[in-house]
């Protein structure tokens, strides 16, 4: 394992994103890139940009809850106000897509430090529910507030010209940039897992306690990944804005943080890449069941008890156990 | 005497609502000795030994180690002290393997490892120590196990050498032996033997023939207080001592 290691690193040079990373790693991140780059043509691509903007949300949260072992029941407060917060930025203040995303994302992250500290005092079940309670008060915040249009929320978002130049009003020249920001989100969340960090991170979750013991102030290390999980949950949450040019309470709702804490143990909460399938399925069902209703809700709850009956782990999380790889 | 005292408490009081668990108890820890704390169940042990790591907030009394006054101290901040603590349970992160266990340990000599932008092949460098405490501990060739895997003893084994990695001044080993089968107990008691040698340890320990073998003082603990302190010779033939052991396993 160690050898096989240090020759993908070296062979990228010292410097890459992939320093470190293993044979099958690279090989399911470029699979991702050559999927994702044939899907637009097979299938709506919006409906693939929206299947990428749930992935990097999914994974934001399995950031938290896989690595950090903190489950965030509330994670739709950084999805949503990013989202808000880049249609406002965009469509009211006329600022550039790649600012509008940087305001909502900033924005997600100073969520995440104030929420964050706050929630991080508590565990388990009452961690979940504080952050619900957040949560809640920025669904009541949307819906009060005069610039998120209430009930209708921020519609008809201009996608603008990327730095001035790249006009993104086409689905296919978005897309594009869309993959490469959920892209680029992926990597940088699969690096703050195999970080020193993330291995102090891994340390918490598995023994609070023995990790105190050798030193270490641990409630600075979940403020810390809280703060970058809401990060890229409103990484997320901006880049959908612009897809489907609309902020809505959807976003800030109570079963958005719902959905995503299901996508995240859907396709192995913990793993590296089943989020990504968990979105994948979720999002999949929503849309080519959307002819049976409400049926959709019961269908998604009956596929969620198999999966919690019959694979714990995940889809992804069996996957890795029968293979005995980490994926 | 005061001068080689490295960890002491004067007067700490633990009180849960009414009912008082370590009352007003003293301790002193000579520099360099193996020192054991035991006592019949129910006499405020496991307490004491979580108001000494600062797990546990004394309600009144003062700590000092090394002559700096800890009682207000985060845990945390104890263990950079190089005060460091065992479990009763064997703390080992289960899903990480062996090696990965102790090298959480090793990386502490790097300060806070709020790094997540580096990749963890940094840490390489620290394999080769990491794979020398193993062999100090007898876990050579177990370096890629997940610790979950390992067996008890050898669990222990690794707590052990994870915390040796810290290269700490003073160990608290909470019953180092328990749940252990004979064999396991005498390795354990070869191993903190030799650990001992530059350190201080202060032990909670059921198993009286190991605290009698290891031990060069004993303070023996019933009802929160302290009972008697000495050698295992002078303690063992205490009627306190005697009167207290037998009476609670009458009681």
């Amino acid at each position: 394992m160690a050898s096989e290691t240090t020759t993908a690193g070296l062979a990228y040079g010292k410097r890459s994103l992939v320093r470190g990373m293993p044979g099958h790693h690279i090989a399911i991140f470029i699979g991702f890139l050559v999927v994702a780059a044939v899907a637009p043509f097979l299938l709506y691509p919006v409906f693939v940009m929206k299947v990428l903007c749930f992935a990097l949300f999914a994974c934001a949260l399995n950031l938290l809850l896989g690595f950090g072992g903190l489950l965030s029941f509330g994670h739709a407060a950084y999805f949503g106000s990013a989202s808000y917060i880049t249609a406002h930025a965009a469509k009211v203040w006329g600022l550039t897509p790649e600012l509008a995303i940087l305001s909502g994302t900033a924005v997600a992250a100073f969520l995440g430090v104030v929420f964050g500290s706050l929630a991080i005092r508590r565990q388990g079940i009452y961690f979940a529910m504080v952050t619900l309670a957040f949560g809640q008060m920025i669904y009541f915040f949307a819906l009060q507030a005069e610039f998120t249009g209430g009930e209708d929320g921020i519609q008809a978002v201009p996608r603008g010209h990327l730095l001035g130049l790249l006009d993104l009003r086409a689905d296919f020249t978005l897309y594009w940039v869309v993959l490469a920001i959920v892209f680029f989100g992926l990597l940088i969340i699969y690096r703050v897992i195999h970080s020193p960090f993330g291995q102090v991170l891994k340390a918490i979750r598995e023994n609070e306690p023995r990790a105190v013991s050798l030193g270490y102030r641990t409630s600075q290390y979940k403020l810390a990944v809280f703060v970058l999980s809401a990060t890229m949950a409103g990484l997320a949450g901006s880049t959908k804005a612009l897809v489907f040019q609309l902020a809505s309470l959807t976003d800030v709702h109570w079963t958005m943080s719902g959905e995503v804490v299901l996508m995240t143990l859907l396709g192995g909460m913990g793993t590296i890449f089943g989020p990504i399938v968990g979105a994948t399925v979720i999002v999949a069902m929503q849309n080519y069941l959307a002819s049976f209703g409400a049926w959709v809700t019961i269908i998604q709850g009956v596929i969620f008890v198999i999966a919690v009956l019959l694979f714990r782990e995940g889809i992804i999380g069996v996957l890795a156990r029968r293979l005995r790889k980490p994926l | 005497m005061a001068e080689d005292a490295i960890l002491s408490a004067k007067g700490i009081t633990k009180e849960f609502k009414g009912f008082v668990a370590v009352d007003n108890v003293d301790l002193t820890v000579r520099r360099g000795t193996i020192h054991a704390l035991i006592g019949p169940n129910g006499a405020g042990k496991t307490t004491c030994f979580n108001l000494l790591t600062k797990f546990l907030q004394p309600t009144r009394g003062e700590i000092t180690y090394k002559g700096q006054d800890i009682t207000r101290m985060a845990p945390a901040d104890i263990a950079r002290l190089g005060l460091v603590r065992s479990f009763q349970i064997s703390a080992v992160f289960p899903n990480l393997t062996a090696l990965e266990n102790i090298r959480v340990a090793l990386q502490r000599e790097r300060g806070d490892s709020f790094d997540f932008w580096r990749s963890q092949t940094v840490l390489n460098s620290l394999n080769e120590r990491a794979e020398e405490l193993l062999g100090q501990v007898g876990l050579s060739g177990f370096a890629d196990v997940h610790a979950a895997e390992l067996p008890y003893g050898r669990k222990r084994a690794l707590e052990i050498a994870t915390t040796l990695a810290l290269d700490p001044e003073m160990l608290l080993l909470d019953e180092p032996m328990a749940g252990m089968g004979q064999e396991d107990v005498e390795r354990t008691s070869a191993l903190i033997k030799g650990v001992s040698a530059n350190r201080t340890i202060l032990m909670v320990e059921h198993n009286l023939s190991v605290v009698s073998s290891l031990s060069d003082t004993i303070t023996v603990l019933a009802r929160g207080r302290v009972l008697a302190e000495g050698d295992y010779q002078a303690v063992s033939k205490d009627p306190r001592v005697i009167e207290a052991y037998i009476g609670a396993a009458h009681g």
